[in-house]
């Protein structure tokens, strides 16, 4: 059969040295592509649809059989060797584009991006949060309650006797008139009467919030101010219980090993009553007595005072229905400007209380 | 009270070697607080001496003034040769051989007053010669002063033969410790924090036999006890002798003439304040009394006093003649001729006397002490000091008689477990310490197990066990209580409330808003700033009785007063782009809210008057605010300036509401202060939360803000707590966007458009977002404007049909047209 005799080497397209030819055209048409638009033309022109190697591909299905599979080993690793040298060939010419074109495309990311107004909360704000935020780690719970407060809840259930000079109109804001019966809190303990007065122990709450005293403002005082107090109600609570407390907030608040001192001191509210000195945070003591390196943050006494502490008296548990003889309680205050003062370094209550900005800003989210 | 330690040291053993810090840190250790540690030679440095006036030429002056050209021998301090040095002095009170204090050069005196050789009346001045002022050790300037012959050698320091180097401890007493306004008490506290021995002030005491005067308590509900003894013959011009004089002024006291300044002296030492009377000015029995309406009474101080039916006076045949506790009076007052004295030490109840001094705005050393209590049985012992002391100074004699009425002193006996003070401390105490301690403070102790125990009468604080635990516990020392963190029960966290506004506040700041704390004080006229209605409820605040300025009597009802004051002082100070919010409370008072009987503190309030307490209380909901003025995003590189507009007002409300994940409806409204067009109701359902938009250009001129300022306040209480968030269901199924723009009448609210448009899509529609709006009366026609809306469809379930999505955008257009008369565009 004249198809049998059919030798492949007499189709044109299909001889070795068409082939070799055809491919030698292809690379150097390639390699002489200066741009991806020429490679792109000579990638039709050698591997497109209508190429000589394309064509000759179509070639093999004419082939009788048995041609067929000599043919096509002939063929494919041709065209694989075009499109391998048109893929180095692009590779080379799209690193020369990027090269170039991202070059052109580069910009000074030195130029600011800040035109966007940065928010921040007041650090008196975050501070409380960051308090409540210990206390609650330990089962604590965040207690609140008026600011225009009863001022039998102010004073008479905290054990102030009548004639005490902090109920005095030249100490404490009263409300409407001066027999109202209301006052501005001048302090969060009303928190906890109220606290104790709605449930029974165990009670252990922290009371953050506002108060009130009539002093004008300077660089120390403030007639607005911020304090936080807690309590604890439970049997079996001791003096040792309120030093481990006090101690567990400061390191939480300034650090590793910085552990409070009690002083014997009076407030109507807790009997045994205590001052409580913070250790230095930054000197921890080692500026007492060494003019060398004296310390701006304690003055060198080597303690801050943070705050009072005592027992609850049992006649403030009495006025709030708990049984002394059952319960026994710890309370503490401090107040949340003078930790903020010692604690960031800042001079000048001014600076807390009159709203610049740039203030606030200084702290950012989270002092 | 300031106590030199030189006084203390008289009543309590000071162990050698123990400097005034140590003591005062004992003290501190025992809860005592000294405040200071301070000597007259604090303000004194350098070459201070004692010189010999040798000779002196007087030499007067042109304008008229005779100076005294001195030759003053300083011993090893002459100039060279040994010889005296020359020093001109403008006094003339003393004589050669006098010995006087010189500052040479090098000294500094009180004041930075550096001394330095200087040539001055045509004479080079080789130092001063000092006054008692100069030395800041009294006000007398008249002359120099001269140092008592052979009480100092020549060229010696005088700082201690004048007691300068005494150094004096300033103690801030709490209330609780009246008996600690007294060297007395105060040597008592030293000797129990040194562990040494104290020795109380002592003297002689007649029996009581009622002859030193005539004296009646009427009312023994204001006065304990009155007693009295007297002197005669007082020489008038007696002078107060140098050591006390210095002690007075150690302890801050004036010197005034020698009875008072005994009076004061006692006083300082026992804590028991006393009055003298003239004898020869009192008429008849003195009679201890309340006052009458009407009475008036002329104090020591040349105040004429209406006297109250409360206040305690002591009077005689004409009338009041002191104001009990606080102050004498001028009738009686001891004059330069005075030679005879009753002396009164009477023991005042501690609220009387409180309440006079508020009553009359006349605080005195005598009332501060009675306020916090005073030995009752140490009357007697003063008396007799100021007797010992009148007759030793003042050449007086002690009249026979010594006068006491009213109750004997009883103490009260407390019982306590001994083993109380270490279970209230949480470390061991014995019971043999537990006594100790209770002993030393001045207790008499009984009893086994449980102690009876009877304070001593200069400590009427200690009334129950629990007074009683707290000297023993600080006794034993604070410094050794062990360190123990309780074991709370495990509690519920932050409540949704307090993580509400805390997530509602860090929202506020990623968005670029400062917080800001301001007073609550505010002024009524900031009411007519903001263009309030007569009747409107923010008119109607709180008022203090007793604000730190007149002009501000008011608690806010409104946040945005407090915030603007604050926007006006950011933009005095140079920011020109501000963004501000505050959370808290506003205060709006009560309808009928009437004054409450307050309950007692022997027993829990009943709960009706625990409610009528609350009842009296004006309302405090919790409000936020935030005030926008500046540009949002100044000019930049990117970008041109976008200012702040009532829409980044109305955007602050509903950054507020998703972090409370409220859904907040935004309704146009005309409410001041806020500009009528551009003002926003801001509504949660039907509740109204709020008003935000761009203030009324007649306020923010008021106010002198700048233009344009924008402002929002939403009550904070008003939106609910947030409950967990519903998770969503995720469609991973491909959208189909489609836009539509409809052309409406300029009178509809684009929100109500949407709101249509959004029901009538259904539940195909994913989310609609406008992103067009414009008028343009020629194209669309006047009172029109064009609204384009892109709308997200997708199916939850399926790929969405193209034709689904046309169907749900036509059935909305329809919705459109129908309820709002838009048009297809």
């Amino acid at each position: 059969m004249s198809s049998e005799s059919f030798d492949p080497v007499e189709v044109a397209a299909l001889q070795p040295e068409t082939i070799d030819a055809n491919v030698a055209a292809a690379l150097s048409a390639f390699a002489a592509a200066r741009s991806l638009d020429d490679l792109k033309t000579a990638g039709l022109a050698h591997d497109g649809d209508r190429s000589p190697l394309a064509l000759a591909n179509r070639e093999i299905g004419a082939l009788p059989p048995a041609a067929r599979s000599a043919a096509g080993k002939r063929l494919g690793p041709a065209r694989a060797a075009v499109r391998t040298a048109f893929a180095a060939r692009q590779a080379e010419l799209e690193a020369e584009r990027d090269a170039r074109v991202l070059v052109e495309e580069s910009v000074d990311v030195t130029l600011p991006t800040d035109r966007r107004l940065v928010g921040a909360r007041h650090p008196l704000t975050t501070i409380q949060e960051r308090i409540g935020d210990v206390f609650v780690a330990m089962g604590w719970e965040v207690a609140e309650g008026p600011e225009a407060e009863a001022s039998w809840f102010n004073f008479d259930a905290l054990n102030t006797p009548p004639e005490h000079p902090s109920r005095d109109l030249t100490d404490t804001f009263y409300v409407g008139s001066p027999d109202s019966g209301v006052v501005l809190r001048t302090q969060t303990s009303p928190v906890q009467i109220r606290a104790m007065l709605e449930r029974q122990p165990p009670i252990y709450i922290v009371c953050p919030g506002k108060v009130f005293r009539t002093d004008e403002l300077d660089a120390t005082h403030t007639p607005v101010f911020h304090q936080v107090e807690g309590l604890a109600i439970d049997e079996g609570l001791t003096m040792a219980h309120l030093k481990g407390t006090l101690d567990h907030m400061a390191e939480a608040m300034f650090g590793p090993g910085i552990a409070t001192r009690l002083r014997p001191h009076y407030f109507p509210f807790t009997e045994p009553s205590a001052e409580m000195d913070l250790r230095c945070f930054v000197c921890r003591g080692a500026s007492v007595g060494n003019p060398d390196r004296p310390c701006r943050t304690c003055k060198s006494e080597g303690w801050i005072e943070w705050g009072g502490c005592g027992m609850v008296n049992p006649r403030v548990l009495t006025a709030c229905g708990i049984d002394p003889d059952r319960y026994s309680g710890f309370a503490f205050g401090m107040g949340i400007e003078r930790t903020l003062m010692f604690r960031h370094g800042v001079a000048d209550m001014r600076d807390i209380v009159e709203g610049d900005v740039r203030f606030t800003a200084a702290f950012g989210v989270e002092a | 009270m300031k106590a030199p330690v030189s006084w203390l040291a008289e009543h309590v053993e000071i162990p050698v070697g123990v400097t005034p810090r140590q003591l005062a840190d004992a003290m501190i250790g025992a809860g005592m607080e000294v405040e200071s540690v301070e000597s007259g030679a604090d303000g004194l440095s350098g070459p201070i001496v004692v010189g010999r006036v040798v000779e002196f030429v007087e030499e007067p002056q042109k304008n008229g003034k005779v100076i005294r050209w001195c030759q003053v021998d300083v011993g090893e301090f002459n100039a060279e040769e040994g010889s005296p040095r020359g020093i001109v002095c403008g006094a003339r009170n003393f004589q050669p051989g006098d010995l006087v204090v010189v500052s040479l050069p090098g000294a500094v005196l009180p004041g930075g007053f550096a001394i330095a050789a200087r040539k001055t009346y045509g004479h080079v001045s080789d130092g001063m010669i000092c006054s008692v002022r100069e030395l800041g050790i009294g006000e007398e300037h008249d002359g120099i002063l001269v140092l008592p012959a052979g009480s100092a050698s020549i060229g010696a320091d005088p700082l201690e033969a004048l007691g300068l180097r005494d150094a004096v401890l300033d103690v801030a007493v709490t209330t609780d410790r009246g008996y600690c306004l007294s060297i007395r008490g105060l040597a008592r506290e030293a000797a129990t924090a040194l562990g040494t021995g104290f020795r109380d002030v002592t003297a002689d005491l007649p029996a009581p036999d009622g002859g030193a005067y005539d004296v009646h308590i009427d009312d023994p509900s204001g006065c304990v006890r009155f007693s009295a003894r007297a002197v005669s013959g007082v020489d008038p011009s007696a002078p107060t002798p140098d050591w006390m004089a210095h002690r007075l002024r150690q302890c801050g006291i004036r010197s005034i003439s020698l009875a008072v300044d005994v009076t004061n002296y006692v006083m300082l030492e026992t804590g028991q304040p006393l009055h003298a009377f003239d004898r020869d000015k009192l008429t008849g029995a003195i009679d201890v009394r309340r006052a009458q309406p009407g009475e008036t009474l002329t104090t020591l101080d040349d105040a004429v006093r209406s006297l109250d039916p409360d206040d305690m006076v002591v009077t005689d045949d004409n009338g009041p003649i002191a104001l009990a506790g606080v102050m004498g009076g001028a009738s009686t007052e001891i004059g330069t001729n005075t030679t005879d004295i009753v002396l009164e030490a009477a023991t005042w109840t501690p609220d009387v006397v409180a309440r006079m001094v508020r009553r009359h705005r006349l605080p005195s050393e005598a009332a501060r002490r009675f306020e916090r209590g005073v030995d009752p049985e140490i009357a007697g012992v003063a008396l007799s000091r100021c007797v010992e002391l009148l007759v030793a100074h003042g050449g007086a004699t002690a009249v026979a008689g010594y006068t006491v009425v009213g109750a004997p002193f009883v103490a009260p006996v407390i019982a306590m477990s001994a083993q109380r003070p270490e279970q209230v401390a949480g470390m061991p105490i014995s019971r043999d310490d537990v006594v100790a301690h209770l002993r030393a403070v001045g207790c008499v102790v009984d009893g086994g197990d449980v102690l009876q125990i009877q304070p001593p009468p200069w400590r009427p604080d200690l009334l129950a066990p629990a007074d009683l635990v707290e000297e023993v516990v600080r006794l034993a020392g604070y410094d050794r209580l062990p360190s123990v963190l309780p074991a709370a029960p495990a509690g519920r966290g932050l409540s949704e409330r307090q993580i509400m506004r805390r997530s509602v506040s860090r929202a506020a700041a990623a968005a670029g808003f400062s917080e800001v704390l301001a007073y609550p004080f505010v002024s009524p006229a900031v009411h007519d700033s903001f263009g309030l209605a007569e009747n409107d409820p923010r008119r109607n605040a709180v008022r203090l009785v007793n604000p730190l300025s007149d002009d501000e009597p008011e608690l806010r009802t409104s946040m945005l007063p407090g915030l603007l004051a604050i926007a006006t002082r950011n933009i005095g100070r140079g920011t020109r782009d501000l963004a501000i919010f505050e959370t808290g409370l506003v205060f709006q008072p009560r309808v009928d809210a009437a004054p409450p009987r307050l309950p007692g503190i022997a027993a829990r309030p009943s709960d009706e008057e625990i409610a009528a307490l609350d009842a009296a209380l004006p309302d405090q909901p919790t409000h936020i605010g935030a005030v926008l003025c500046g540009s949002l995003e100044p000019r930049g590189w990117s970008g041109p300036e976008r200012p702040a507009t009532w829409a980044d007002a109305i955007e602050f409300a509903r950054i507020v509401c998703r972090a409370a994940r409220a859904e907040l409806t935004v309704h146009a409204a005309d409410t001041p202060p806020w500009h009528p067009g551009r003002c926003a109701e801001l509504r949660l359902g039907d509740v109204v939360i709020g008003y935000a938009g761009e203030l009324h250009p007649r306020v923010v001129s008021a106010l002198g803000l700048p233009e344009r300022t924008c402002a929002v306040e939403l009550v904070l209480d008003r939106l609910p707590e947030p409950g967990p968030a519903a998770g969503p269901q995720i469609s991973s199924y491909p959208p189909v966007l489609l836009d539509v723009a409809l052309v409406i009448g300029a009178d509809i609210a684009v929100a109500d458009l949407q709101r249509t448009v959004t029901a009538a899509a259904g539940p195909l529609l994913e989310s609609i977002r406008l992103f067009a709006v414009y008028d343009d009366a020629e194209r669309l026609g006047a009172g029109k404007r064009s609204v384009t809306f892109a709308l997200r469809f997708r199916a939850p379930d399926r790929t969405l049909m193209v034709e689904e999505a046309t169907a749900a955008r036509d059935a909305a257009v329809a919705a459109a047209i129908e309820e709002h008369g838009a048009r297809l565009r």
